[in-house]
């Protein structure tokens, strides 16, 4: 009988193993792949130690004057002395508790709804805290009884953005809804208007819809009556971004099969039961990541308020470089509100990319 | 009485009846809100002494543009300060879709790279310059070349004597086409008209022998070698006019001003983010099996590519890409931010500040606006229409 004997392992080769192998295979594969990393590296050698230099190591973080400050690097001096302007705008210092006690009450009043058991009450509930929210944050950041008043002319900075996304979303929605409805109506003077105010809305640039709101607007309304700048600029939004909505949710209401709606009037459903309670909730959890990213426009877009005389986070720039104290400093300005945005928007378009592969179960398991 | 109720009801549970009741209190409702907007705008126009009509469009405008592609000056109408605009934003927007597809398809493909480095700078690119507002943006370029720009001319930044760069823009030389020109350009022309024949017959003589030949070089001699040579026997009939110092700024040459190049610069950078996802999802979508396929039949590489893989992923990519377009001509409008006088910064602007008929002014520019988007939306179906698959 045969007897066999393991011969010796030899370790593998050293191209097959370790960080050899992996800046082999994914580095320098090939010629051309080669020539490619090299330029790529240099690409970064060009542009990171400067980038570096300019951003923290030759930068100033101490408490100095724009004239002790270096021109060669960033002054964050000058963002640490305008960080209340770009957070809150004008809003009065003594009055930020305000600002904090509205964003707070988002995660208090999301939370309140779990304490409950109960389906029904769960729903009531939402649909109370929903309607009251609006009013009490209103109520909190533009004042009245018992509250000192803060014009809304006040309201600034990352603040300002915020709000204008926040009611632009959430008030965008059910003018959406009724659009992408009134899209699909089998009613043909409804199903024109809606298709002509999509298509209207979509055609034209959102800036000149914030003039037409900012200046035609208020020829509309009759004498002696004021909106206010900021409403303007709000309406102008919703009514641009309802547009967007109503043609995110129509896809949604597209996907819904036939059976459904078939389902739902061999039911006996009105349509208004039919719709509310078969059709729209399916429609909706489609749409979710597309409205998340119909957000991340919306959110982009508010900066476009600075052209109509609102002070967002990007007019802040402008505003407090023209302080003579600070002049020139408009690079680190845009620096800095570059980061904070993108940090949200990144993070929201991330958020956007998870429920969409979280709705998208069924798709993986086909590529499966 | 009961017979009564019963045939009111009847009435009202009609499908067809409550439809139309339904239609005609919208129809009436919207009427109403414009009527009543209209009503109250006239009043409100009358009061603030404001006239109306599209007579200030004859009326001389006044001020000053400093880049126009026709000729204006401050005696010109308000009709050319239209024109002048409208060609402004025409003339970045182009400018911005030839960078921006340059420079999406180039990260898009460089995304999906073998090779970690390239397609984690291309994804970096993305990310960054995809989830920063475009408005920003465009502020933050125009910012940096202004600083960087030298001041005054004597200190223009020089490169090669060719182009000059100062704040007041980049100067640079300017073609001049004579007349001669036009002969080459028809026989770049007839080169064209050449060449589809010549691939006809080639893929005639395919189809009968199962022969193919390279055309390449055949194409390359009659489209771009003929004109070349006749160029130069017509004695190259273009002249260029340099950019010169006369007195405080350049005389001659091509004058592209910071406003200008930020603006396409910004628009083409973001652009390009969203027209390279479009570039990835278009490859990404083609199936493995369908290049195996075509490698297992004998194709070459770049047979495979240019007869199986690229038709189908350019009909996924191919919209999305169009839409950006649209996108990026809207995006424009921005340029009022930075001053570049295109549509809405000098007529929806400057024009409706001095003349105050917003109405009139913000209607005909988001006319503008309008026409443009359904001509891409036209271009579009079109190019759907002959992407779509054909079943047999």
């Amino acid at each position: 009988m045969a007897t066999y004997e393991l011969k010796n392992k030899k370790s593998p080769p050293i191209s097959e193993i370790g960080v050899i192998k992996w800046l082999h295979e994914n580095l320098f594969s090939s010629l051309f792949n080669s020539i490619l990393t090299l330029f790529a590296l240099y690409l970064l050698y060009l542009i990171i130690p400067p980038l570096a230099d300019w951003l923290y190591f030759g930068a100033e973080f101490g408490n100095v004057t724009n004239d002790q400050c270096t021109r060669e690097a960033a002054c964050w001096t000058y963002i640490g002395k305008k960080l209340n302007l770009y957070i809150y705008g004008f809003y009065p210092e003594e009055h930020y508790w305000r600002i904090h006690l509205t964003f707070a009450l988002v995660a208090v009043f999301s939370f309140i709804p779990r304490l409950f058991k109960n389906n029904a009450h769960r729903f009531k509930l939402i649909a109370f805290l929903f309607i009251s929210y609006p009013i009490l944050a209103f109520y909190l950041l533009y004042g009245g009884i018992g509250l000192e008043v803060v014009e809304t002319h006040k309201w600034g900075g990352l603040t300002l953005t915020i709000i204008i996304a926040a009611v632009g979303i959430v008030a965008s929605f059910p003018i959406g809804i009724l659009m992408a409805l009134g899209r699909q109506s089998k009613m043909k003077v409804i199903r024109f208007f809606s298709v002509l105010y999509i298509e209207f809305i979509r055609g034209v640039p959102l800036i000149t819809i914030l003039f037409m709101a900012s200046v035609v607007l208020p020829l509309f309304f009759s004498e002696g009556i004021d909106v206010d700048k900021l409403l303007r600029a709000l309406i102008g939004i919703t009514l641009f971004q309802a547009a967007y909505i109503a043609e995110v949710i129509r896809g949604g209401l597209q996907a819904i099969p036939r059976g459904q709606y078939e389902a739902a009037d061999a039911m006996g459903l009105s349509f208004f039961q039919k719709t509310s309670l078969i059709i729209l909730p399916q429609a909706l959890k489609i749409s979710i990541p597309n409205i998340v990213g119909s957000f991340i426009s919306l959110f982009k877009d508010t900066t476009l308020v600075l052209i109509i005389g609102l002070f967002d986070m990007l007019a802040i720039v402008g505003l407090s470089t023209s302080d003579v104290n600070w002049l020139g400093r408009e690079t680190e300005g845009y620096v800095f509100v570059a980061f904070v945005l993108w940090i949200i928007l990144y993070s929201m378009s991330k958020y956007s990319k998870n429920i969409e592969k979280r709705y998208n179960t069924e798709l993986d398991k086909e590529k499966l | 009485m009961k017979n009564k109720a019963n045939f009111l009801s009847n009435y009202l549970n009609n499908n067809e009846i409550r439809a139309f009741l339904f239609q005609a209190i919208t129809v009436v409702a919207i009427f109403y809100f414009f009527y009543a907007a209209f009503d109250n705008m006239f009043d409100n126009i009358a009061a603030r002494g404001i006239s109306t009509g599209y007579g200030f469009l004859d009326d001389e405008s006044g001020f000053n543009i400093a880049e126009s592609l026709i000729e204006y000056s401050s005696a010109s109408s308000n009709l050319t300060v239209f024109y002048v605009g409208i060609l402004n934003t025409l003339l970045v927007s182009f400018v911005g879709i030839i960078f921006a597809s340059v420079i999406g398809l180039l990260i898009g493909i460089a995304r999906l790279s073998s090779n970690w480095l390239i397609a984690k700078l291309a994804n970096g690119y993305i990310e960054l310059f995809r989830n920063i507002p475009i408005l920003l943006q465009i502020v933050f370029w125009y910012n940096i070349l202004l600083i960087n720009s030298p001041r005054s001319i004597k200190d223009s930044a020089n490169v090669l004597d060719l182009i000059f760069i100062n704040s007041r823009g980049f100067f640079m030389p300017k073609p001049i086409f004579e007349f001669e020109f036009l002969i080459v350009f028809l026989f770049f022309l007839a080169g064209l008209v050449g060449r589809f024949f010549i691939k006809k017959h080639y893929n005639k003589l395919r189809d009968e022998t199962g022969k193919s030949t390279n055309t390449f070089f055949h194409s390359l001699l009659l489209v771009f070698g003929l004109p070349l040579i006749v160029f130069f026997l017509l004695g190259s009939p273009i002249q260029f006019s340099y950019p010169e110092v006369q007195g405080f700024n350049f005389a001659g040459g091509m004058n592209l001003s910071l406003e200008f190049i930020a603006l396409a610069l910004a628009l083409s950078i973001y652009t390009a983010t969203y027209i390279a996802e479009a570039v990835r999802a278009g490859i990404e979508s083609v199936n493995i099996g369908q290049k195996e396929a075509a490698y297992s039949l004998g194709l070459t590489k770049t047979q495979s590519l240019k007869m199986v893989i690229l038709p189908q992923a350019l009909r996924v990519a191919i919209p999305p890409i169009i839409n950006q377009y649209l996108n990026l001509t809207k995006n424009s409008s921005l340029a009022t931010a930075i001053a570049y006088p295109d549509l809405v910064g000098t007529f929806a602007g400057t024009v409706l500040n001095q003349v105050g008929q917003a109405i009139e002014i913000i209607i005909m520019t988001m006319l503008v606006y309008l026409a443009i988007s359904l001509f891409i939306s036209f271009v579009l179906n079109v190019v759907n229409a002959k992407l779509s698959i054909k079943g047999r």
